[in-house]
């Protein structure tokens, strides 16, 4: 079956003639008629699909996605493609312009294969609060995939897709990454432009590459980095080229293992991947120690203020006026985010709140800076444990944040960090977080890269 | 006005002639276009779009605010404002909150508080669609780069409430910023208007909207003046609020009360990072900042024998005036004076037939040698003179030669300036010495 082939994989057998574009999408189409009635990672397909495979040439380096299906999160606009963000707000919405991601991917002839479901507005971190269903974990449906980004990372886990594209504000790409046993990366912020991305956290928000392995989300990140005239927050850094940096040795590379991310309360599972991994890296040449780090508790109530108030004020233009259902059509989760976060600024406590939660961040960014002094890169856990069950998100207003608590910290500072597979908890896979300082990309996905040459949980597939 | 003293402060908003828009690129000249032709994601609030800031439209901002004696921020910033209004996309508007571009600013007697920039809104219409009442929205001018001025309240007659707006609408007209019509828009006005019975500042202020042209602005002020001092003299006391100008009715009305300032919310703008304006920067446009009416009126004043009118006139277009300069030099060398070339701008508007200077000087020349009076008309003046005058003629030929002055006045009076005046005391003294 075709779809279970890698980026990379599937790239070099389409220019070598031996798969058509075609035969690639046929198999993720049956993938997807076979399975996602009850993984319901997909809200939209794209229905000329078939027309776009036929027409696609054989990849080249001015256009190396060339034929390839790529699953993108509802958040993200593509146009003449219903996007909704996997809320009733927008269920019949078509929009009439793409997301920069999209046009790029586009402009180098990756194909969109469908929109992928997702918390409602990026609500949440387990694709529970969709209004069009949860998506199940590819691993066991019983349990939840990871959020906001569930979808596209079940369709991924799942072959569904070759790979896909996903959101973090905090967690959102590495968190369901880490649940469904596939790579996640969250770039720096400001790497990846933001344009045509539904905002939820206009400082946060972090467009990212999920995939089967480091290299495709390599071969990814270089199609997606760069300034966009679109964004006045993208960097005027240059994109690197990715895919011919993460070969790489990492001798004398110093990593540090986060030391307050190893809770008490986390599964023994999870400590030990932590530890093995960390063998493997110094197996590989480089220097690991443990690094005593600003605590990601404090991080939970800084990021809960600063998201919830500038998701109350992304949400006002949703007033039905120009396009979409009126206000009535939000659901419980994103009424109580647009509360807590117009609370947040209102006169008389935006002081206590969110400026308060902002001088906090600027610690936070100032303890990774001293650290970074001293070390090339962070490991830790991607989550407390592995994927919970369906339902466990209900009467826990504060789930996602705090499942999200170890993608705090680098999500405040802006960032860059992976989740890699790296084990087994009851049989749901774990991740390993790599975190960098700003623009560290090619750092990290060398790192994580070397790591997998050592290691298999990355070549691990659900039984579906 | 007997008892009370008026305290009024300014908040004057005047939307810049960029080409685009305040942070995207659709076209900012909006008036009379079909509506909802000139947008986009950006300026609709589409789910995703992205603001990107207009470099023309702060650089303007900064110019203005030279011109007005202000402060200039160093480190700057864009906010958001939220209130709901369906000419709103967004549902907050980008303007700038704590950090304003420029502040504390003086011009002549008057404090400026703040000058900074903001987006403006969509425009509500309000019409009859298949026989229902509705109201429609046409962005074409939301995100219109926008720049709001507040005064101190420091005026306290009427008269230099207008003069100050005149200044205004001149100085940004002279930056070449915007067109500052009332008319059209593109300058708007609303008046903080309290009286107050000494020098102690009222505790309340009235904010009155919606006068749309000079020519009402003094009778707004004054009818609202009076209307404050009446309840005040019978012992009430004035509401805070908003009122309205009815032109109609040449009276102010109610439209909402202000006891409660509106949360706005302000934090901010997290999709565009602060901005950090450098000393060479501020140099560069000092250095670009053309001379300022009144410091070009001053001078005109004293370089040039021209009467006011002509000044104000000259001074009032920027264009006209370097052209006027350049006329002056050149008509120097060719023995024209200023006043003849002032004469032949303002009044014949001769600046619009000749592009250059030059040409107009040229024309002038020709013009005066067509124009000397004939040498038949100056013998007929100087006749008609000597009869209506006879006894200062009596005078000139009893031994009063200065009186010869007068004569070649009066005669140059019946050409009507035309005559070439060495030809007219030849010909004077001729027919004088001749009886």
């Amino acid at each position: 079956m075709k779809n279970k082939f890698t980026l990379f994989q599937a790239k070099k057998l389409l220019e070598e003639g031996e798969i058509t574009s075609l035969e690639l999408v046929e198999d993720c189409l049956s993938a997807i008629e076979k399975y996602n009635e009850d993984i319901n990672a997909f809200v939209s397909l794209n229905k000329i699909v078939r027309e776009k495979a036929k027409n696609s040439p054989k990849p080249t380096p001015e256009r190396p996605l060339s034929g390839i299906p790529i699953a993108v999160k509802d958040n993200f606009l593509t146009k003449g493609i219903r996007t909704t963000a996997s809320s009733k707000v927008l269920d019949d919405y078509i929009p009439q312009y793409s997301a920069t991601v999209v046009t790029r991917l586009e402009n180098a002839g990756a194909i969109v294969i469908g929109k992928t479901n997702m918390d409602a507005w990026a609500h949440g971190s387990s694709t529970e609060t969709s209004d069009y269903g949860p998506t199940k974990n590819p691993w066991n449906l019983k349990y939840l995939p990871g959020g906001s980004s569930g979808g596209s990372a079940a369709a991924v886990a799942s072959d569904m897709a070759i790979a896909a594209i996903g959101s973090e504000t905090a967690g959102s790409v590495r968190g369901p990454a880490a649940w469904c046993g596939i790579v996640g990366l969250k770039p720096t912020y400001g790497r990846v432009s933001r344009y045509g991305v539904i905002a939820m956290g206009s400082s946060l928000d972090c467009p990212g590459p999920m995939t089967k392995d480091v290299q495709d989300a390599a071969i990814l990140l270089e199609v997606l980095a760069g300034k966009d005239p679109y964004d006045a927050t993208t960097s005027p850094k240059a994109g690197e080229a990715y895919s011919s940096l993460i070969a790489q040795d990492i001798k004398g590379l110093k990593i540090g293992i986060a030391q307050d991310y190893l809770l008490p309360t986390m599964a023994k599972e999870v400590i030990e991947s932590v530890k093995t991994a960390a063998a493997v890296f110094e197996r590989l040449g480089a220097k690991v120690e443990y690094v005593k780090t600003l605590s990601p508790a404090y991080a939970i109530g800084v990021y809960t203020v600063i998201q919830r108030s500038e998701v109350s004020s992304n949400l006002s233009r949703y007033d039905g006026v120009r396009y979409g259902n009126g206000r009535a059509f939000f659901a419980e989760e994103a009424k109580r985010r647009i509360i807590l976060g117009t609370f947040s600024l209102s006169s008389g406590y935006q002081d206590k709140y969110y400026k308060k939660a902002q001088r906090v961040r600027t610690l936070f960014i100032e303890d990774f800076e001293k650290i970074f002094k001293n070390f090339d890169l962070l490991i830790g856990p991607t989550l407390p444990g592995a994927a919970l069950k369906l339902g466990a998100t209900k009467g826990e207003a504060m789930f996602g944040e705090m499942a999200d608590v170890l993608a705090e910290p680098s999500s405040i500072a802006g960032l860059p960090g992976i989740s890699v597979p790296c084990g087994f908890v009851g049989g749901l896979p774990i991740g390993l977080d790599i975190i960098g300082p700003q623009f560290s990309e090619a750092r990290l996905l060398k790192a994580a890269f070397a790591y997998q040459g050592s290691t298999d949980w990355h070549t691990k597939r659900p039984k579906l | 006005m007997k008892n009370y003293r008026p305290v009024i402060g300014l908040e004057v908003h005047v939307e810049l002639s960029t080409s685009s828009k305040m942070f995207c690129s659709c076209p900012a000249e909006h008036f009379s276009k079909k509506p909802n032709t000139q947008t986009c994601p950006v300026c609709l609030g589409l789910p995703g779009a992205l603001p990107v800031p207009n470099e023309k439209a702060i650089e303007s901002t900064i110019l203005f605010g030279l011109a007005m004696g202000c402060r200039i921020n160093r480190e700057s910033k864009f906010d958001r404002k939220h209130y709901f209004y369906p000419d709103l996309p967004k549902g907050y508007q980008i303007s700038q909150y704590d950090q304003p571009l420029c502040y504390e600013g003086k011009f002549g007697s008057v404090g400026i508080r703040r000058i900074h920039i903001e987006e403006d809104t969509g425009k509500l219409v309000h019409t009859t669609v298949s026989g229902k009442r509705v109201t429609l929205v046409d962005f074409n001018r939301s995100g219109v780069p926008l720049v709001e001025l507040v005064t101190e309240p420091d005026f306290d007659n009427v008269e230099a409430v207008v003069a100050f707006l005149r200044q205004v609408q001149r100085i940004v007209r002279y930056l070449g910023i915007s067109t500052a019509d009332m008319e059209k828009g593109s300058m708007r006005l609303e008046a903080n208007i309290s009286v107050s019975k000494d020098s102690s500042l009222p505790s309340y202020k009235v904010e009155l909207k919606n006068i749309n042209s000079f020519r009402f602005l003094k009778k707004a002020l004054l009818t609202e003046l009076s209307r404050q001092e009446r309840i005040l003299t019978r012992g009430g006391k004035v509401d805070q609020e908003t009122r309205g100008w009815n032109e109609a009715k040449g009276e102010t009305f109610s439209q909402r009360s202000k006891e409660e300032a509106q949360d706005y919310r302000y934090f901010p703008e997290p999709d565009i990072p602060p901005m950090v304006i450098g000393e060479k920067e501020i140099e560069r446009l000092k250095g670009i900042l053309p001379e300022l009416p009144e410091v070009k009126r001053k001078r005109y004043e004293e370089e040039f024998n021209l009467p006011d009118n002509y000044i104000e006139v000259l001074v009032g277009d920027t264009q006209r005036a370097g052209y006027f300069e350049e006329a002056v030099r050149q008509g120097r060398k060719a023995g024209i004076s200023e006043r003849q070339i002032a004469g032949f701008v303002v009044n014949k508007s001769l600046d619009r037939q000749f592009p250059e200077p030059a040409g107009l000087v040229k024309k002038i020349l020709e013009l005066g040698k067509e124009e000397y009076s004939s040498s038949t008309e100056i013998e007929n003046a100087v006749g008609r003179t000597l009869k209506e005058n006879s006894k200062a003629a009596d005078d000139f030929k009893a031994g009063k030669s200065e009186v010869i002055g007068f004569l070649i006045g009066q005669t140059q009076k019946v050409l009507k300036g035309r005559g070439k005046p060495e030809e007219i005391r030849i010909i004077l003294l001729e027919r004088l010495n001749k009886n």
